[in-house]
């Protein structure tokens, strides 16, 4: 099953463990497991079904493009990072 | 000065390529050496006027009426505009211009304010004339009445209970979620990783400690400058300085309330950014003045607006503690990071907590950001945004640990290395990098195993770690019949990009540099782009063009299958050259193959576009070696070495030119540059002169080593440079003075009045 | 609206005549008026060397010049350094050592050390810093530019040898 980083701030939603295993093939569908799990999960990151602004999802250590629709396989990690780009 | 027995620019070269690697002219140098390539300012077109922008001389105050009569009147004034003529459409809504989300109502609002002015050099009102004197003098007459307002100097400032608010409706944002009481602090956020307190106690030694720096500019030569033309025909045409044509045309959409369809942006020549010309500022004053008056209307800052009127990096307050066991191990680390936003949400304190133990294994952490709003221009990205302010804390207290556990600097930053698999606090596990390299380039250099003599004289290392990113970019290739071929490209040239990419489309092809025509195209002709920074542009762009050029080989590939009348799968490309073998061996290169083309069926275009993952992290060190003046404070820069991985240098005399450059605005950083701010929250010194930026007296020759640990991401092992060099710099001085003098500097600039107020604090 | 004076001057070799207002800066009229817009402005008040020409023989930062003070003068920009079709060496040097970045500050320089080659042919590293300490870079942090002129100045001594 894919493990998801809890950031820390969101760490009282899940009774305080740092990494959540749940099941989903894409980053949408694990955060709606995260969701169903931990009532209000989903509300911090997720706004008119897109990820907030200066919130990114990295995928196996890379930020992905895709947001919601990036693919999550079996063994893989999800983080929440706050979104850089540079100068 | 400096010495030269030793090889000045070393490249650790990992794979040879035919192409990558060298050193050829790039493109557009002869232009740039004549002095006939075009920059913003240098655009004219027919009837054009000039436009002049009015600012708040307040900190903070509120706009209580705005009359323009006066200036109207002037003779040669054509418009005037202020903060009511822009659209108030989506208001409060988050946009994406192309270079992050930001609130829309606040983007407006910087480029003219409307109620309140919130930093001294907000824009508050606009006039475009004849010529720019005329433009000057009609905004001098421009009445504003002003309520000057208490202001917010500096981030604890605002943090505090009793603080002014600067706007009514901002709420702290912990993650996703908004706290209920207005503040000035716009986010918080928090990383942590293990258990702090259990690592603190396995400590042997803990040190911690407050820095502070204070803001700061990217210092670019060539002032922010627009050119618009709001045709009859609805198009908006804009010819300006950015590091980002398609941002420029994402914001001025947003802003101006016109889809980007109708927006074409021509960027031109760019001189310098750094990350300060990432966001729009006189673009869409430019557009309301000639949509008012049916003329182009060019508008230059001048230096004082551009200190002023711009984005400048943040100041910041930072506590760190590190604490370590009596072998060397780091066993924990803390930091407290509240940066200064400026006068709109948004500094990059996040960026920042990310990087401040990014080079270190460690396996209990814990770091909190604070993005605070004060009475400043809105900060901007200044290379590496986030990262140097923590580099100067963190890069100090490592240096004072080892110091106590006597161990050498390198040796103890080799043992506590981040490798492939470290997890950073922020979560991910490292790929493939190359920290270890970088530091074990640094301990072998002749300058580290050189001796230091003399009074006065110390040495200091650090190190730094940025991500870069990838973001899209398009790329279009059409062969000539001569077997040269000509790249389009919409990425602005700010150091040799054009060349670093054309090599890449060239090694794939088989020809030389010089047989790729480079061009940088507007909005209308290129797929879409995204800006020149983040270390992103020889590795996204350069990808589009490799990716391109794959392309027109495929094509050709296919091509030569059809004039030998063979199969495509019996068609090989190596080394420039497409074979079969058919009964006998089929051979052509790649000129001869293009000026068959026409005969054949037609032209070959090649295409992509890209938006890559596995932008590689790069890690940067320095060496510094200073002497310091017991009775002035002045500190000289003796020697200077700067080792950084590039993953790949393709282009590796640019490379270097990046690292330089970074290097030499860290020293800037670190010994003389400041915003000194008066009693009424005024910037004072808003010239070159009193700015004070490093010149070539001021700094010796700067040695570079080019690390290349490849990026098993990228076609060629890229890996972005333009940022991480800047990072450790200022920590690395800091380093070298407390080795010369005793003194630990925790607050920027280290200039001589600092120095000496030290010394004699220390005396007491 | 303020009367204008006529001047003329030679720029770059060339006999030229041009009306200006008495506020206007020597900077403001090669670009605006005669349209040499080589010779870049990055301060307007003398301290980054941009705006760098040659005046008379002197090294001078054109914003710090006015127009209706040129009356009679010798200007050389950047316009006038190259030698017709080929670059000067000095250009040519800023190529082969990648001495620029963004490019702004490249006429400025190239201009000034100029001056300073031909009234010094074998600079040392400290007289090449202290002459070019009034043109500010940015992008390059100067070592690649010192190099260049240290190349030119060693083409040139070849050359005249």
């Amino acid at each position: 099953m894919p493990t998801v980083f809890i950031p820390s701030p969101m760490r009282s939603l899940t009774g305080d463990q740092q990494t959540v295993e749940v099941e989903g093939s894409t980053v949408r569908q694990v955060f709606d497991a995260l969701d169903q799990a931990y009532p209000g999960f989903k509300q911090r990151l997720v706004e008119d079904g897109q990820i907030k602004p200066n919130i990114a999802i990295a995928v196996d250590g890379e930020v992905t493009p895709l947001g919601m629709l990036e693919q999550v396989g079996t063994e893989s990690e999800v983080h929440i990072l706050s979104a850089i780009s540079g100068g | 000065m400096s010495t030269t027995s030793h090889e000045p620019n070393m490249v650790l070269v990992n794979e040879e390529f035919d192409v990558v690697g060298t050193r050829p002219i790039r493109h557009d140098g002869v232009d740039k050496v004549t002095g006939r390539a075009l920059y913003g300012a240098d655009h004219d077109t027919v009837g054009m006027l000039h436009g002049s922008i009015l600012r708040s001389p307040h900190a903070h105050a509120r706009i209580v009426s705005i009359d323009t009569s006066k200036a109207e009147a002037l003779t040669g004034v054509f418009a005037v505009v202020t903060g009511q003529d822009l659209p108030e459409t989506n208001a409060g809504t988050m946009v994406d211009t192309g270079g992050g989300n930001v609130d829309l109502k606040y983007l407006r609002e910087n480029i003219l304010a409307r109620d309140k002015a919130l930093y001294r050099g907000h824009a508050v009102a606009a006039v475009a004339a004849s010529s720019l004197h005329i433009a000057n003098e009609a905004a001098a007459l421009i009445e504003v009445e002003y309520e000057v307002l208490e202001y917010v100097g500096s981030a604890l400032d605002g943090m505090k209970k009793d603080a002014p608010l600067l706007h009514d409706d901002l709420k702290t944002n912990e993650l996703g979620e908004k706290t209920d009481e207005p503040s000035n602090v716009a986010t918080h956020f928090q990383f942590s990783k293990g258990d702090l307190e259990k690592g603190f106690e396995e400590a042997d030694v803990a040190v911690e400690r407050e820095f502070e720096n204070v803001t700061v500019h990217q210092g670019y030569l060539e002032p922010q400058v627009a050119t618009a033309l709001w045709n009859e025909d609805g198009r908006l045409h804009i010819w300006c300085s950015t590091q980002g044509s398609f941002v420029v045309r994402g914001a001025c959409s947003k802003i101006l309330d016109l889809p980007v369809s109708q927006i074409r942006v021509v960027p031109m020549e760019i001189g310098g950014g750094f990350g300060g010309k990432l966001d729009v500022y006189q673009e869409p004053v430019a557009a309301l003045l000639s949509k008012k008056t049916g003329r182009a209307v060019k508008i230059v800052m001048t230096r004082a607006d551009v200190f002023e009127g711009t984005g400048p990096a943040p100041a910041s307050h930072i506590k760190v503690k590190i604490g370590a066991k009596k072998d060397g191990t780091i066993t924990a680390a803390q930091a407290y990071l509240a940066y200064e936003a400026g006068a709109f949400p948004g500094s990059p304190v996040g960026a920042a907590g990310m990087t401040v133990f990014a080079a270190y294994d460690v396996e209990n952490i814990v770091v909190d950001g604070y993005d605070v709003v004060v009475n400043k221009p809105k900060s901007a990205a200044y290379r590496a945004p986030g990262a140097p302010n923590a580099a100067f804390a963190a890069e100090q207290v490592i240096d004072e640990i080892a110091r106590a556990l006597e161990i050498d600097p390198i040796d103890f930053r080799l043992q506590n290395a981040a490798k492939e698999g470290t997890r950073r606090v922020d979560g991910p596990a490292y790929p493939r990098i190359g920290c270890v390299e970088v530091l074990e380039a640094m301990k072998n250099h002749p300058h580290y195993k050189s001796p230091i003599e003399g009074p006065n004289r110390g040495r200091g290392v650090g190190i730094g770690f940025w991500f870069n990113i990838g973001f899209p970019s398009s790329c279009t290739i059409m062969v000539n019949d001569d077997g040269t071929v000509n790249l389009v490209e919409g990425s602005t040239d700010i150091g040799g990009t054009r060349a670093s990419i054309a090599m890449q489309a060239a090694e794939v092809l088989g020809i030389a540099a010089e047989d790729v025509c480079p061009t940088v195209v507007d909005t209308d002709s290129i797929g879409y782009t995204s800006f020149t920074a983040g270390s992103r542009t020889t590795f996204a762009t350069g990808w589009a063009a490799y990716e391109a050029a794959n392309d027109i080989k495929r094509q050709m590939i296919e091509r030569a299958a059809k004039i030998w009348e063979v199969d495509a799968d019996a068609v090989e490309f190596e080394n420039g050259v497409f074979k079969s073998e058919n009964g006998s061996t089929l051979s052509m290169n790649f000129k001869e193959l293009a000026g068959k083309l026409g005969a054949t069926g037609g032209p070959i275009v090649g295409r992509a576009a890209v938006n890559p993952r596995h932008a590689g992290g790069s890690f940067a060190g320095n060496i510094v070696d200073v002497e310091v003046d017991p009775e002035t404070g002045k500190v000289e820069i003796l020697r200077f070495t700067v080792v950084q991985d590039a993953g790949k240098a393709i282009h590796p005399s640019y490379v270097e030119g990046q690292m330089q450059g970074g290097s030499v605005q860290g020293i800037g950083w670190a010994l003389n540059e400041e915003y000194y701010m008066d009693d009424q929250g005024r910037m004072a010194n808003t010239s070159l002169l009193d700015y004070r930026m490093p010149t070539s007296l001021d700094v010796p020759m700067i040695d570079t080593v080019i690390v290349e640990v490849a990026n098993p991401g990228h076609p060629y092992g890229v890996r972005g440079v333009g940022e991480a060099n800047i990072i450790p710099t200022t920590p690395t001085i800091a380093n070298a003075i407390h080795d010369a003098t005793g003194l630990r500097m925790q607050r920027l600039p280290m200039n001589p009045g600092a120095i000496m107020e030290a010394a004699w604090n220390q005396r007491k | 609206m303020p009367r204008k004076t006529q001047v003329q001057a030679t720029i770059n070799g060339e006999p030229m005549d041009f009306l200006c207002e008495p506020r206007q800066s020597l900077l403001e009229i090669l670009r605006d008026i005669i349209g040499l817009t080589g010779t870049k402005e990055g301060c307007n008040d003398g301290n980054c060397g941009a705006c760098t020409v040659i005046l008379d023989g002197r090294v001078v930062t054109s914003c710090l010049v006015l127009g209706v003070e040129v009356e009679g003068c010798e200007i050389t920009t950047i316009e006038g350094i190259a030698i017709g079709h080929t670059l000067h060496p000095i250009q040519q040097a800023f190529l082969e050592n990648a001495a620029l970045q963004c490019g702004v500050c490249t006429p400025g320089f190239i201009v000034a050390s100029k001056a300073l080659l031909d009234e010094n042919p074998n600079p040392t590293e400290e007289e090449i810093r202290f002459w070019l300490a009034n043109n500010l870079c940015r992008c390059t942090g100067y070592d690649k530019i010192v190099r260049a002129v240290q190349a030119a100045a060693a083409t040139l001594q070849e050359t005249t040898a």
